[in-house]
């Protein structure tokens, strides 16, 4: 068994001259207390910064933010909120989230931060588990909500909706910027084991994963990933992932406000806007998807091939030369000296950018670092309370997801022989457990470790390197999660014996990040011919999918699948019997 | 005032010469994401141009779960 504990002294490879402010978080007991001083200790720093494409729609200091949220904590306390009541966020990236979210902790409740991607049914099916007793909601997902299926089954009592038209169809909802009492709200505690969210990590279609999340679990990440890129007050971080995104959670909110820093909302993921919003807001740091960072890459290296032939020559002897001397660690002033317009391009004051969600290419960390632009990729998941490993530079490492971060102990469970084996994860950042599933909870945290599920290995200078998954599940791009039990109710009452949905990656393991897909195995009636309009069925329904959670293939299976006494897919047995039987390259057809 | 055919057209037409591909290649039920082979920022940028063409300004989530140019189509005849 390879263990390893976090660095005792983390490495500040980019923290700033000047001696950073932030809140000691190991004095407090909740986000709400850490927040309620925060906010006072930076009133007239700017916190909040809201834009929508080209336009700046709000800007808020710290003082204007507390000013929008008491009233707001304080309607929802005379509603009957109260301490240990859950309340769901279902919104795009704005600053209204955060309003709310403040509001919440302040009344002592639990945040159940939502995906405003989801479908209605799924929003739906979250909100009955989660048992939210309010529900704060954007007008155009609401009106999703209330046309879904299950609508009239919604159990939240309070339901505030943005951005609402003039005369439009509430369906018994109040509008969010009415909802407030003048009367003053009463700060109610928290103690650091208290539950401080519900965030759901997977389960919209079939078992919901909660993970429940405590003020302990938040509190020591932040002052985990602070250690190594600190905040401060003049530092922006722009957010274009929504904030429910267990990241942008952390470093889109409770990080910069705990430094008295600012958040930069930028409410579309369109590239064009993003290149400008660097600009305009000198932007400090910004975390994203893969998918987003390749599209910068490919913006950037498009630019390049422009260059005339002579320039390109120079380019390349700068590229060579910034890497020769930042091969220990970044050289933040001499990068931005070398490569002048590129630095300006991404607003002159840009420290890091953070990648995460999913497995990022070295080849792309390699290109942005080559020009003295750090993207500081990250390993981790919202049972572990985001982050886990993190790159610090010291030095730059493409081919690894970092070191754990201080407080973390990493270790690999039954490791092979090449060193491959389960990471397990024990820290306080790790959740409490899931929201009423003991027996789900049992299997994925052991004697204290999470069991993570994704197989790699710790190197000799403390790094983790991540070759694929033990679990039957495959993460996109984007950034998404997806279990493939969630989505098989797209294909029920398909007209075959049996279908299960598969990580082509479970059924024929590979030591790879990348080329992640779904396929699906089909048992046939007996003497059941795969036909064309079987094939077209197939295809319609994996239509209906969003894109990023479509199946790529199927595979014709000649046995019955095996079950449990109560009828369950035996998923393990069966994907090892198709490994052993099947060949990948063949087995599959392409949908 | 374009009917929705036209206007199914018309994005038919600028996707084409956006993505350079044929435009014959392009049927109104088209999944483009799976047409074209495109991800979702491109489908973005391709929105942007239909944006500038037709003088309307449509959100982000106007695309969640749109993965046909009749669904798309519709969308942006409802702004018109």
């Amino acid at each position: 068994m390879q263990r390893l504990a976090a660095r005792s002294s983390p490495t500040r490879a980019l923290a700033p001259t000047q001696q950073t402010t932030m809140l000691d978080l190991k004095n407090y007991e909740s986000l709400g207390a850490a927040l309620r001083d925060a906010l006072e200790r930076w009133a007239d720093e700017t916190c909040l910064i809201e834009a929508d494409r080209d336009r700046e729609k709000c800007r808020l200091t710290y003082r204007q933010f507390k000013e929008a949220a008491l009233p707001l904590a304080s309607a929802l306390q005379q509603a009957g909120f109260a301490a240990g009541d859950r309340a769901a966020i279902i919104m795009t990236n704005q600053s209204k989230w955060l309003i709310s979210a403040y509001a919440v902790f302040y009344a002592g409740g639990v945040l159940v931060p939502l995906d405003y991607k989801l479908t209605p049914a799924e929003h739906l099916a979250l909100l009955a588990h989660s048992k939210a007793r309010v529900l704060i909601v954007e007008y155009h997902l609401w009106r999703a909500i209330t046309q879904g299926e299950g609508f009239p089954g919604l159990r939240a009592e309070t339901v505030l909706v943005t951005e609402t038209p003039p005369n439009a169809e509430f369906a018994g909802a109040c509008r969010w910027e009415e909802f407030r009492s003048e009367r003053e709200p009463g700060f109610v505690p928290r103690a650091r084991r208290d539950w401080a969210a519900i965030v759901y990590s997977s389960g919209t279609g079939g078992r919901p994963k909660g993970c429940v999340m405590t003020h302990e679990n938040y509190l020591e990440q932040c002052m985990a990933l602070t250690s190594l890129y600190p905040f401060w007050p003049g530092v922006r971080y722009l957010s274009i992932l929504p904030t429910n995104h267990a990241i942008d959670f952390m470093v889109g909110f409770i990080g910069p406000f705990t430094c008295g820093a600012a958040v930069v909302h930028l409410r579309t993921l369109r590239p064009e806007y993003i290149r400008e919003a660097f600009s305009r807001y000198k932007i400090t740091y910004m975390t994203l998807v893969p998918l987003v960072l390749k599209n910068l890459e490919k913006g950037l290296r498009a630019r390049f091939a422009e260059l005339p032939p002579h320039k390109r020559i120079v380019f390349k002897m700068l590229v060579g030369l910034n890497r020769l001397l930042t091969r220990r660690r970044p050289n933040l002033k001499l990068s931005r000296r070398l490569f002048g317009k590129v630095h300006q391009a991404f607003g002159g004051e840009l420290r890091a950018l953070f990648v995460g969600g999913a497995f990022t290419e070295p080849a792309t960390l390699q290109f942005f670092y080559d020009l003295g632009i750090p993207v500081a990729n990250a390993y981790g998941l919202t049972e572990a309370g985001t982050a886990v490993t993190l790159n610090d530079f010291n030095p730059f490492r493409p081919d690894t997801v970092g070191k754990p971060l201080p407080g973390m102990e990493v270790r690999i469970v039954n490791p092979d022989a090449d060193g491959i084996g389960e990471v397990a994860v024990r820290s306080k950042t790790v959740m409490a457990h899931y929201l009423d599933d003991p027996e789900m909870t049992a299997e994925t945290i052991v004697d204290g470790w999470l069991m993570t599920g994704d197989l790699g290995r710790i190197d000799a200078a403390g790094h983790l390197q991540l070759f694929g998954r033990k679990k039957n599940m495959i993460v996109t791009e984007e950034g998404k999660n997806i279990y493939p039990e969630d989505i098989e109710t797209a294909f029920e009452g398909l007209p075959v014996k049996e279908f299960c949905v598969f990580a082509a990656n479970y059924l024929w393991p590979r030591r790879t990040m990348v080329g992640e897909q779904l396929v699906i195995a089909l048992r046939l009636e007996p003497g059941q011919e795969f036909t064309e309009a079987l094939r077209a069925d197939l295809a319609n329904r994996n239509r209906r999918l969003l894109n990023f959670k479509r199946i790529s293939g199927y595979i014709i299976w000649d046995r019955d699948f095996p079950r449990t006494a109560s009828l369950k897919i035996k998923r393990t047995i069966l994907a090892e019997e198709i490994g052993r039987r099947l060949e990948r390259a063949s087995a599959v057809v392409a949908l | 005032m374009r009917t929705l055919e036209q206007t199914t057209d018309e994005i038919l037409n600028l996707t084409a010469t956006h993505f350079k591909v044929p435009r014959a290649e392009l049927a109104p039920n088209d999944d483009f994401f799976k047409k074209l082979g495109i991800d979702s920022l491109q489908a973005l940028e391709l929105l942007t141009r239909l944006e500038n063409h037709f003088g309307i300004e449509l959100p982000d989530y106007e695309l969640q779960g749109v993965t046909d140019f009749r669904t798309l189509a519709n969308r942006i005849q409802s702004r018109l």
